[in-house]
């Protein structure tokens, strides 16, 4: 009992969880930085951002409803690290895995982009509510060429659980190949779901001043940003473990690889958003719907035609 | 102006404080879903009357107020405004002076126009881009700072020649600095050719066609995206541009992705011009004694500015101060096609259409009186093509004469 809870809220749980994601914004800032010639911020850069961010006034607007004002940036917070808690981090099986924890994972991943919305749209202000739109529109491109990638591997493990995903490719390694068209669809749309350049037209600065978040301040944005963070985090680790499972068997040295492969997927996070200019949400739209999608779903109808004729 | 508001339509107010605008400037945008129905464009947040400023000033503390009229091209500026002098006064520069000033002022449109890039592709979300730009611009700052002394301001404009010399050493840096340059800018027009997603960006937005370019009366980039060669150094060479000859670069594409590539192919004349003025820079004064006060007279003068042409205007009665300055910022001229440019197109085109005439708002910004209904009279290309033969012979020019030397 004990140590679920110390499983659950300190290793590799949820101060695990905290503790990675500071680290993974700070290679993610540092490694863009070191792209565009810059020094970049220093290791404690991403805490002391947050701890600043707490200790500021908050400020909600007139129009806007208090309570939900104040409850969104928590909920979706809450929905990442629930999510997180699924995903097999320390050895190959997650602290709670169940039968079905993938789509539940998805689901609960989609929660903060909808928070984003309700944010920009509670905020009753022009560029928030266009941001709102804007993220909402984002949210229709991405979500089925992202949720037929993501269930592709399952259907091929004959499982709907990252863990039992995680055993059948430990047992049978060489099927990953058949899954690389999807785990390159899977991170393109990862990128627009965090809203990272190029797909990052709902906060686009330049035009709409930073989107649904234009009126969140103080420790609300914090919770907010946090939710970022940890969203990059999990998004990551679903990744490393729906494509990239492999696994050794010790569960220290899993962990390692684990490390090794968040890492990896996050430079390739940076380095699609260093290299390319932020496209129109319409250009998303397009990109999406006729080029991701029809390559997730090819790939889904190859791997029920596999399953059927592996005789798995 | 009212506002516009109908059922469904969202009006956007962009400014006078916004993250993609650099200087203060208001653009009510009213909006159909995410396309652009209307733009309605206020300007004059940023007025400083400058002109007012030298009328009341002596012609050498006019010259330090001209320099300031804009923050980037302030070489084009002064150029403008000593030529307006020199002719008044009868003043012949030393051929070297012109040299310099030649070299200065292209070394100004290399800096501006990397600096129009790296703001454009910072207006698209490519900040990377925007990181490289400006990293390379400070090698130009950091010579033209050698020159003049100072980054932006450099004063190396007098009545009547330059105040600076250029050394043989900070020539071969100059010309080492250009090869740098040069490799990198290959790079970055090699990059606007490929680079996906930058091209679905500037490519179809912003669009003013040939007859648009003549109807806004736009100069500059933007008349040259769109076919129409108007570089002042071309079509009325002055200074150096007498003696060497400078190739027009036009594009066809009359979008922002044409005056991106035309920016980008300039930079790139800029430093064959650079390296030629450098070879040929003839030996001599730098400068003439020029008079304190002015003859009667008035003169009109153009300089092609980074961001298209420049016009000064001087009149004198015979006193220290000038009697009137009129300056017309190239921006001024952009401003009228802006809102024709960006309606029609999305809401997320709408800071980098603007960004595309690599606006100048405080150039820009001026009081104007008008008294009575104006005078209401039209000239036609006939007579505006005799009364110009006809001035340049009472400036003792023949244009005929000119002998421009191609390299």
């Amino acid at each position: 009992m004990l140590l679920s809870i110390f499983k659950v809220l300190v290793f590799p749980g949820l101060l695990f969880l905290g503790t990675y994601s500071f680290l993974l914004e700070f290679i993610d800032r540092k490694v863009y930085a070191r792209m565009q010639n810059r020094k970049g911020p220093p290791w404690y850069q991403p805490m002391a951002d947050m701890l600043k961010l707490i200790g500021k006034k908050v400020i909600v607007p007139r129009n806007a409803q208090k309570f939900v004002f104040a409850a969104l940036p928590t909920v979706s917070l809450a929905a990442v690290c629930a999510a997180f808690l699924c995903i097999p981090v320390f050895g190959s099986t997650a602290i709670t895995a169940y039968s079905g924890d993938l789509v539940a994972v998805l689901y609960l991943l989609t929660i903060p982009t909808l928070c984003h919305f309700l944010a920009g749209y509670n905020s009753h202000e022009v560029y928030s509510t266009i941001g709102a739109f804007r993220t909402l529109t984002q949210m229709f491109a991405y979500e089925v060429p992202l949720f037929l990638a993501f269930l592709s591997p399952a259907i091929l493990a004959g499982s709907w659980s990252i863990s039992g995903i995680a055993a059948f490719y430990m047992a049978h390694p060489l099927y990953t190949l058949i899954n690389i068209p999807a785990f390159l669809v899977s991170l393109l749309a990862s990128q627009s779901k965090l809203e990272r350049s190029p797909f990052d037209a709902p906060e686009a600065e330049t035009e709409i001043v930073g989107g649904a978040l234009v009126e969140y301040s103080g420790r609300y944005l914090a919770f907010f940003r946090a939710t970022a963070i940890t969203e990059l985090t999990a998004m990551a680790s679903v990744l490393a473990a729906l494509f990239l499972p492999f696994f050794t068997g010790s569960v220290w040295l899993d962990f390692a690889l684990y490390l090794v492969k968040t890492f990896s997927i996050v430079l390739v996070m940076v380095l699609l958003r260093a290299t390319m200019a932020r496209i129109r949400i319409d250009q998303t739209l397009k990109f999406f719907w006729s080029i991701l999608t029809p390559i997730a779903m090819a790939q889904m109808i190859l791997n029920l035609l596999l399953r059927g004729g592996l005789g798995l | 102006m009212s506002d516009y508001r109908e059922k469904n339509k969202v009006v956007v107010q962009i400014g006078p404080q916004h993250p993609s605008l650099k200087e203060p400037g208001s653009f009510k945008i009213t909006l159909d879903g995410e396309k652009v129905e209307r733009a309605v464009i206020e300007i004059g947040y940023n007025h400083r009357g400058i002109e007012k400023a030298c009328e009341s000033r002596n012609y050498i503390q006019a010259l330090y107020i001209i320099e300031r009229v804009c923050g980037i091209c302030s070489h084009a500026h002064t150029s403008c405004f000593c030529q307006a002098f020199e002719e008044i006064a009868g003043l012949e520069v030393p051929r070297r002076a012109h040299y310099i000033r030649g070299i200065v002022g292209e070394l100004e449109r290399l800096h501006s126009h990397l600096l129009w890039l790296g703001v454009a592709s910072h207006e698209i979300g490519f900040d990377t881009l925007f990181m490289y730009t400006w990293r390379d611009r400070e090698l130009v700052l950091d010579l033209l700072a050698r020159i003049g002394g100072n980054r932006v301001n450099y004063g190396v404009n007098t009545y009547g020649g330059v105040r600076r010399d250029l050394e043989p050493e900070l020539m071969q840096d100059i010309l080492t600095v250009c090869d740098l340059l040069e490799e990198k800018l290959k790079y970055y027009a090699d990059l606007a050719l490929t680079e996906t997603t930058l091209i679905a960006r500037l490519r179809g937005i912003g669009t003013l066609l040939p007859e648009d370019v003549r109807k806004y009366s736009a100069v500059g980039p933007v008349a040259r995206a769109a076919g129409i060669m108007d570089d002042v150094r071309i079509t009325e060479p002055y200074g150096v541009f007498r003696e060497i000859a400078v190739n027009g670069i036009t594009d066809d594409h009359c979008d922002v992705y044409g005056r991106t590539l035309v920016r980008v192919k300039e930079m790139l004349e800029a430093i064959r011009l650079i390296r030629i003025m450098v070879k040929e820079i003839p030996d001599g004064p730098i400068s003439v004694r020029p008079p304190r006060k002015l003859p009667v007279g008035e003169s009109l003068s153009r300089v092609e500015a980074p961001r298209g042409e420049d016009i000064h205007y001087i009149r004198s009665n015979g006193g220290e101060s000038p009697d009137r300055v009129r300056v017309r910022a190239p921006s001024e001229a952009n401003w009228h096609g802006m809102s024709h440019m960006l309606e029609g197109f999305q809401l997320a085109d709408v800071p980098i259409i603007i960004a595309a005439i690599d606006p100048c708002y405080s150039c820009t910004d001026r009081a104007i009186h008008l008294i009575g209904d104006g005078i209401n009279q039209l000239t036609d290309w006939a007579q505006i093509r005799a009364l110009s033969i006809e001035q340049y012979k009472a400036r003792g020019i023949d244009p005929g004469s000119i002998k421009i030397r191609e390299f």
